[in-house]
C-alpha cells in the first residue's frame, strides 16, 4: 500500500481497468455472435435450399448459451409433399442403378 | 504515394480536432503537402482551431455536390503555404454527404496532397462512417478514461469492418493517440496508465499527449498547438507523433514541461 493508501485514498484506476476488461470482453463477443448468426442463417438456408424448396419466412435460427456449451438451433419448416416427392425421385434413381 | 488519415474516437471532446490541426501542421512543418478536412457537418470547428473561420467561402458539401471546384474551397494556411483546410458546411445536415461525393473529393485530394487528414465527427453515424470510409490509416484518439476507451474499442471494430480497405480484405492500419494524459495522476493510481489502455485496445501507440494548458491557449488564438508553441509538452508530443506517422523511429516518451524555480516563484507567463 502506498502513501495515499495509508491516507485513506484508494487507487481507482485498477477498478476502471477491471470494469473495462470485463465489459469489453462481453461486448466484443456479442458483436461477433450477432454477425455469426446472420452468416450461419444465410449459409444454412442456401445449403438446404439447393435440395428442398423452403420458405424463408418459416426458418428460425437461435443460439442458446448454457453453462458449458452453446446450442445453435435451426428450425426449418418443410412442406410434407415436398419431402415425399424428393423421396420418390431418389427411390426411382436408386432402382434404376 | 499520398495517404488518407482519419482522426476518430467515437466519443466527443477527447481532442480529435485539436489533434487533426496539430498533426496536419506538424506534417506540413516537415515539408509535406497536407490537407485537413472537416467532416463534422453542421458542427464544424476545425476552421476555428486553424484560425481560418473568416475565410470559409465554399465547403466539403459544395465540392462533393459539384457546386464548387476543389481549388475554390481549399483555404491555404497563412503561416504554412503547404497546409490547406477544407471546411465542413455549417448550415447543411449530415445527410447532404453521400458516399459517391466523398469518394470523388478524396480522390481529387489524393492527387494534390501527400497527406489528407479527415477530422471525424463524434459518434458512429453517417459523418463518422464517411470520414473513415476511404482512409488508409486511422488515428484513434482516446483519453485515459473508461467511456473514451470503450468507445475507441467500438470504433476499432468499425474500422475493421466498414472501411473500404477492410471490405477489400486489406489491413487497416490503426494507431492510438492517447491525449489529456496526466503522469502524476497515473502515478497516484487515479488514472488508467498507457500500459492499461494499450493492453485493452491492443493497437500500436502513436503518441502520448500530456494534459497541457497551452492547448487551450492555442485554440483561443486559432493556432494549431505545434505552431503556437512547438516547445511545450503537447507541441513536442504531436511533432514526435507526426514523425512516427512518416515512419521515423522516435523513442516513445511522455513529454513534460519542467518549470524552472524562477517561473514557479513568479507564477504564470506574462503572455
Amino acid at each position: 500500500m502506498n502513501l495515499f493508501g495509508l491516507l485513506g485514498r484508494r487507487a481507482t484506476a485498477p477498478v476502471a481497468r477491471e470494469r473495462l476488461q470485463i465489459l469489453l470482453a462481453h461486448e466484443r463477443k456479442s458483436a461477433y455472435q450477432a454477425d455469426l448468426i446472420a452468416v450461419l442463417h444465410k449459409e444454412v438456408l442456401n445449403a438446404v435450399a439447393k435440395h428442398i424448396p423452403i420458405d424463408p419466412q418459416k426458418v428460425e435460427v437461435s443460439m442458446h448459451r448454457r453453462d458449458m456449451t452453446s446450442v445453435l438451433e435451426i428450425d426449418i419448416a418443410i412442406e410434407p409433399c415436398v419431402v415425399d416427392e424428393k423421396f420418390r425421385q431418389r427411390s426411382a434413381l436408386a432402382a434404376r442403378l | 504515394m499520398s495517404k488518407i488519415i482519419v482522426v476518430t474516437s467515437g466519443k466527443g471532446g477527447v481532442g480529435k480536432t485539436t489533434s487533426t490541426a496539430a498533426l496536419g501542421a506538424a506534417l506540413a512543418l516537415e515539408g509535406h503537402k497536407v490537407a485537413v478536412v472537416d467532416f463534422d457537418v453542421g458542427l464544424r470547428n476545425l476552421d476555428l482551431i486553424m484560425g481560418a473561420e473568416r475565410r470559409v467561402v465554399f465547403d466539403l458539401i459544395n465540392v462533393a455536390q459539384g457546386d464548387a471546384k476543389l481549388h475554390q474551397a481549399l483555404i491555404r494556411d497563412k503561416r504554412l503555404p503547404n497546409l490547406s483546410l477544407l471546411a465542413a458546411s455549417q448550415t447543411r445536415d449530415k445527410d447532404a454527404l453521400t458516399e459517391e461525393g466523398v469518394e470523388r473529393v478524396i480522390d481529387e485530394l489524393r492527387g494534390r496532397f501527400d497527406w489528407v487528414i479527415c477530422d471525424s465527427p463524434a459518434g458512429i453515424e453517417r459523418g463518422a462512417t464517411l470520414a473513415m470510409r476511404f482512409a488508409d490509416v486511422a488515428v484513434v484518439v482516446a483519453n485515459p478514461e473508461i467511456s473514451s476507451v470503450r468507445d475507441s474499442d467500438r470504433i476499432i471494430g468499425l474500422l475493421d469492418a466498414k472501411t473500404f480497405r477492410a471490405e477489400k480484405g486489406d489491413r487497416m492500419e490503426k494507431h492510438l493517440l492517447l491525449t489529456r494524459y496526466d503522469p502524476g495522476r497515473v502515478a497516484r493510481g487515479e488514472m488508467l496508465s498507457v500500459e492499461d489502455v494499450l493492453e485493452i485496445l491492443s493497437i500500436p501507440l502513436l503518441g502520448i499527449v500530456p494534459d497541457n494548458e497551452e492547448v487551450l491557449r492555442a485554440s483561443n488564438v486559432g493556432s494549431p498547438i505545434v505552431l503556437h508553441n512547438a516547445a511545450c509538452a503537447a507541441g513536442r508530443a504531436y511533432i514526435d507523433a507526426a514523425k512516427r506517422l512518416c515512419g521515423a523511429n522516435v523513442p516513445m516518451s511522455i513529454p513534460s514541461d519542467q518549470k524552472s524555480l524562477l517561473r514557479k516563484l513568479f507564477g504564470r507567463r506574462a503572455a
